[in-house]
């Protein structure tokens, strides 16, 4: 799960991370109130969604008055920025961040990630920041450091200070960022984390460390014991149909394809979307409906397929095993029946009483092509699709 | 011979009360596995499936003397559970819960390495030897006896490799879920090792899908190490970047862990790949031919 800036900077603050001083609106008529208790007379305003690049794309912008502030509000509420990491549609802004103006002396670079190779939390900090990160680890690979976090050790001070070498931190700095990695280590781990970044992590005109970034992103299998984080979830950054289906404890991704997909197993619904493209079709989507596919997990996810209206026809690859394919065949057309599928649909059913359950396919009385071999089923698919 | 199970393996199953336990214990004792008691904290002393259920693993330890866990508790749970048995001298230990939180897994990596125990999973189909043992979810009827070794982190999609190697006579000598959490128990490398030096094995084949380097890992160790055929097949070549597919491990992040890269590195270290899933045991017989 995803965070927005102002909900990372509030978990920082907590931690006792320097961010500037920021007040989030979902009114363009609040900016002026907001600007008058930050004070200053500069600030920055910012778009809120979860995508990254919005720079870039106009998300972002320097405010020499409250006016400026409250018309960059009013041309972004309720409307859909695209970035380089959103798709064409982009992502709504409903909150926009305004905060105090800092100088910046110089950009930094600072992440954490569990790096799957190592099996540990990594910290990776650069002196360059500001910039993609994969550049300078190309072109400047002395330029970076990635340190590891034991999980049996937690945060330990000489990591900070090797990380600061490289930040080339003077000591007073080094004072500061030490504070801010155990801030961060703890932080971390607390909340379940799976990334943090900070870029830029700045140096002020004042020679001061500063947060001016934040994006992080929460396990979602830890979210049972991050209540807090849980009630931070924005549905509005998610394609409609993807949080339908997490909703319903389906697995869904949207594709650009018009072959529906319904597979049992996440390795397997890759799997047959990857068979459908090799036979020359496009998949529309990838769902994993569950071990157990019955009538009612099987009619959702027939519901969130047909939701996509280029969907032309829905292809069910199902490998029953613990749970017998007569069972499922059933399931299945109850669910049809229930949802009232228009378009063809392809069933693939194999293991425990595939034979019985593809008879009973075939004697429903319903449009359903039975075809117990994958590849057949994927190229009947696939030529319904044309 | 096989690797990790057999039908002299003396299994325990922690949360052993539960729905999925139970239906899957009765499916595995009819199996013919070795199951010898199960812990359910609360419970102890109660009979399940005509077993003895003991509060703690030490307690099992003592009474029962297992050395395989079959793990079943709910996620939130599953740290303690696998340490718990860790604790007690359980030498391998299998969790099939999906959902556990990547930060338990990294302590409970940490620990167990430095035990020098063997854990299979989290989010995984579990372990079978077919006509021996089975402690998982499979369904044991389209396994086989046999010759190849299924290393696979996704469960369906392993059946499939299991049936078709077993619908062209060949059968397996053990199959391994390694599941599809980022953070693993065991990696393919470690399974493969177990298969290089298994007899009845004669040659590997090795499911793997999108995200991290465990097969490009996997791949070099192979060219190094592993003398018997290894076929590979990887699912998600059409899987877009950025979204997790299903698998908490399976997403390409920052570019990184493509089928594409996976394959090309795999094809390079001398592993033989099937382009499609319905090619599996087509590739692992013309490759033993």
């Amino acid at each position: 799960m995803n965070l927005h800036e102002y909900q990372g900077k509030a978990l920082f603050k907590e931690y006792g991370l320097p961010v500037s001083k920021g007040i989030v609106i979902t009114d363009s008529n609040d900016a002026h109130k907001a600007c008058r208790e930050i004070g200053g007379s500069k600030w920055v305003v910012k778009a809120q969604v979860h995508a990254g690049g919005r720079g870039k794309s106009g998300g972002v912008k320097l405010v020499n008055n409250p006016d400026e502030a409250k018309e960059f509000a009013q041309n972004w509420l309720g409307k859909r920025l695209v970035t380089y990491q959103t798709d064409a549609k982009g992502q709504l802004v409903s909150s926009i961040l305004i905060e105090e103006c800092t100088d910046i002396d110089k950009e930094l670079y600072l992440s954490a990630v569990i790096d799957r190779g190592s099996r540990k939390i990594t910290f990776i900090g650069s002196s360059e920041g500001g910039v993609n990160i994969e550049e300078v680890a190309e072109k400047m690979p002395e330029k970076i450091i990635y340190e590891e976090i034991d999980p049996l050790c937690g945060p330990i001070g000489f990591k900070a200070r090797k990380i600061s070498k490289v930040l080339e931190l003077n000591p007073d700095q080094t004072k500061q960022f030490s504070k801010m990695f155990n801030g961060l280590v703890n932080l971390f781990i607390e909340k379940d984390l799976s990334l943090l970044e900070i870029n830029p992590l700045v140096i002020t005109s004042g020679g001061n460390l500063h947060c001016l970034d934040a994006k992080i992103n929460i396990d979602s299998n830890a979210l049972f014991r991050q209540k807090e984080i849980q009630d931070m979830h924005d549905p509005s950054q998610e394609d409609p149909r993807e949080y339908e289906a997490s909703k319903n404890d389906l697995s869904y991704v949207s594709l650009d394809g018009n072959i529906g997909c319904m597979v049992n197993g996440a390795g397997l619904a890759m799997g047959t979307m990857d068979t459908i493209k090799h036979f020359g079709g496009n998949p529309a989507n990838f769902l994993d409906v569950g071990g157990t596919a019955t009538q009612e997990r099987v009619a959702k996810a027939f519901k969130i397929i047909l939701d996509d209206k280029d969907v032309k026809v829905v292809l069910v690859n199902i490998f029953g095993g613990i749970v017998r394919c007569d069972l499922i065949a059933e399931g299945i057309i109850a669910a049809i029946n229930e949802v009232g599928v228009e378009i063809p649909v392809v069933v693939r059913l194999e293991g425990n009483n595939a034979d019985i359950g593809s008879d009973i396919l075939q004697n429903s009385g319903i449009e359903i092509k039975s075809i117990n071999n994958l590849a057949d089923a994927a190229k009947a698919a696939v030529e319904l699709s044309k | 011979m096989s690797i990790l199970v057999n039908n002299s393996t003396r299994v325990l199953v922690q949360g052993f009360t539960g729905s999925q336990a139970t239906l899957h214990s009765e499916q595995a004792i009819e199996y013919g596995t070795n199951i010898v008691g199960g812990v359910t904290p609360g419970k102890g002393g109660q009979t399940h499936l005509g077993l003895p259920v003991f509060d703690t693993v030490h307690e099992a330890m003592k009474k029962v003397q297992p050395n395989a866990a079959l793990i079943f508790v709910p996620a939130p749970f599953c740290k303690d559970s696998i340490l718990e048995a860790a604790d007690a001298g359980i030498e391998l230990i299998i969790c099939i819960t999906e959902g556990v939180p990547t930060l338990d897994m990294l302590v409970v990596k940490e620990k167990i390495d430095q035990l020098g125990i063997t854990l299979i999973g989290p989010n995984c189909p579990g372990v079978i030897t077919p006509g021996e043992a089975k402690l998982g979810i499979m369904p044991g009827s389209i396994h086989k006896p046999g010759s190849i070794g299924i290393i696979s982190r996704s469960g369906t999609l392993t059946y499939e490799a299991v049936k078709q190697t077993t619908d062209l006579g060949m059968g397996q000598s053990s199959c391994v879920g390694i599941g599809g959490d980022p953070i693993p128990g065991s990696s393919f490398i470690d399974i493969l090792k177990l298969f290089e030096a298994d007899d009845q094995t004669k040659a590997i084949v090795m499911v793997g899908e999108i995200g991290g380097s465990a097969e490009e890992e996997a791949a070099e160790y192979i060219k190094n190490n592993v003398t018997k055929p290894v076929i590979s097949y990887i699912a998600g070549q059409t899987a877009p970047p950025g979204k997790r597919m299903g698998h908490a491990g399976a997403i390409i992040a920052g570019g990184k862990g493509t089928a594409a890269d996976k394959i090309a590195k795999l094809k390079e270290c001398g592993v033989e790949i099937a382009d499609s899933l319905v090619d599996i045991g087509k590739k692992v017989e013309e490759v033993l031919s």
